[in-house]
């Protein structure tokens, strides 16, 4: 039993040094003034592959997201009649909060999933090897573009999604509840700050940062052929989803 | 540089298995070396640990006038530009075609114009004889033209040392007989020392002036090449020849 447990500690401590490890590495490339070589086809094939093909699910969720935040908080604006707060309630929560987290963990799913799947095939199949044999640092050329590329498409997604998310309030608050167009507009404009908007923005660079690392940091550190594949994705996903869970609590404690 | 590849004393271990105990092997400017010996013997592990993609437990490595020891990633660069390396798994770019992959250490060293690297590629693809699969992909081929690939790859940029994991393998005979008639071909033109490990040792010997042997975690016999079938060591003989019987069933691994 306990050693079972300091096995589990050990594994869970080595795989986040390696992480911070690895984060170290992709700001090292990232800062470092001695010719970056950050491959330019490789970031904008990845911003395409991980940002525009998220848009429709992203949308979807969002849309539905907003809504449920509006059903949620509606009864009670009715049974106070404060439906100037209506917009207010369902906004501030998408914005601070279910927006950047719900969309970290569908990009989780699905970008940061697949990630570490290609990362790891190419691990397994001896291509990381290959690149470094070419005096090809893997880090600079298939990591740092894959981190921005997640970073900046996240945040994308996380506006765009907020923007969806609000419509699918007003929606739901306008046809289901019955609230004014108008009455939900005023709730929006004169009760969030745009710091509610910039809150859940550094939350989704958080995300976006914590989501590709761990992501990259499985691909690359995949042991075993086609079995350690799949472990490793599934090692990503619910680390990445722990770490989005552990980041979303302390930047809104600092944040707040 | 006396020497393009040596290496002294080296040993590495896998997980608290001795894979190589004290490996003692040069190789000299221009020459060709083949390295054969039975499966998991650790030949795949010397190409790695000669061309720095792993790192030896003890001992010195040398290649092409540079200490291995203490290297830094980063530090590196330089001398893996100057090795060319075919990997027993091809180790190919899938996200990239044929052409691309060819290409790909031409264009990471730079120095030449697109034509000038759009002509050596179509050269160096002709001459492995892909001509036509340019712009395939290469989870789109067979295992063999993955190699030829790999070859190419390899010998594009004419590197100072080149090493071969297995060039052949899972070639049919005639295929085998004109890529090591190729890589002889590049030899000579380019001068470059040439370190070969392939398990059709009657094909290699064609190819290389010497063969090594490798076998429990050593080098037990080294000689020419041509008379390898009847090295002094039966050891060797047996497992050159084939023989299901003999002293390599009892020697210890």
């Amino acid at each position: 039993m306990i050693t079972a447990v300091g096995a589990g500690v050990l594994r869970i401590a080595e795989q986040v040094g390696g992480i911070v490890v690895l984060a170290g590495h992709v700001l090292r490339a990232l800062v470092s003034l001695r010719a970056p070589r950050l491959d330019g086809r490789e970031l904008v094939k990845n911003l395409y592959k991980m940002g525009n093909r998220s848009v429709p699910i992203v949308m979807l969720t969002a849309f539905f997201a907003g809504g449920l935040m509006m059903l949620q908080s509606g009864p009670f604006v009715k049974q106070f009649q404060a439906d100037a707060l209506a917009g207010w309630g369902a906004g501030y929560a998408v914005l601070r909060e279910i927006g950047p987290i719900l969309i970290a963990l569908m990009f989780s799913g699905r970008v940061g999933a697949n990630n570490t799947a290609e990362l790891a095939t190419m691990t397994v199949t001896e291509q990381l090897d290959g690149l470094r044999a070419l005096a090809i640092d893997p880090v600079r050329f298939l990591i740092v573009p894959r981190v921005l590329a997640m970073v900046v498409t996240l945040v994308a997604l996380t506006v765009i999604g907020d923007a969806i998310a609000l419509a699918g309030a007003s929606v739901v608050g306008h046809f289901l509840l019955g609230i004014e167009w108008s009455t939900l507009y005023y709730s929006f404009v004169d009760n969030l700050e745009p710091y509610d908007f910039l809150h859940g923005v550094q939350k989704a660079v958080a995300f976006g940062a914590a989501i590709a690392v761990t992501s990259c940091f499985f691909g690359v550190s995949v042991r075993g052929g086609a079995v350690g594949v799949g472990r490793a994705v599934n090692a990503a996903v619910v680390a990445a989803a722990v770490s989005i869970m552990l980041l979303d609590f302390f930047l809104t404690f600092l944040l707040a | 540089m006396s020497v393009a590849l040596r290496l002294t004393g080296v040993h590495k271990s896998f997980g608290g298995h001795a894979v190589l105990r004290g490996i003692e092997l040069a190789l000299a400017p221009g020459k060709r070396l083949g390295l054969i010996g039975p499966a998991a013997a650790g030949k795949s592990v010397i190409c790695k640990l000669a061309c720095g993609l792993d790192t030896a437990d003890q001992g010195e490595i040398e290649v092409l006038g540079e200490a291995l020891a203490h290297r830094s990633e980063s530090s590196l660069g330089g001398l893996r530009r100057r090795i060319g390396m075919l990997f027993q798994s091809y180790a190919l770019f899938d996200f990239l075609t044929v052409a691309q992959n060819v290409a790909f250490p031409l264009e990471q060293r730079g120095g030449l114009s697109a034509d000038a690297m759009a002509t050596k590629v179509a050269d160096r693809v002709r001459a492995v004889g892909l001509h036509g699969s340019e712009q395939k992909l290469t989870s789109e081929l067979s295992g063999g033209m993955k190699k030829r690939v790999g070859i190419a790859r390899a010998t594009v940029a004419d590197p100072e040392l080149v090493i071969y994991d297995e060039p052949t393998a899972g070639l049919d005979p005639v295929t085998t007989q004109k890529i090591y008639d190729l890589l002889a071909a590049d030899q000579a033109r380019t001068g470059a020392s040439v370190l070969a490990v392939s398990s059709d040792v009657v094909a290699l010997a064609r190819f290389v002036d010497e063969i090594a042997f490798l076998h429990a975690g050593v080098i037990r016999y080294r000689g020419p090449a041509a008379t390898i079938a009847d090295a002094p060591d039966p050891l060797v003989r047996q497992f050159v020849r084939g023989e299901l019987t003999g002293p390599l069933d009892e020697a210890p691994t």
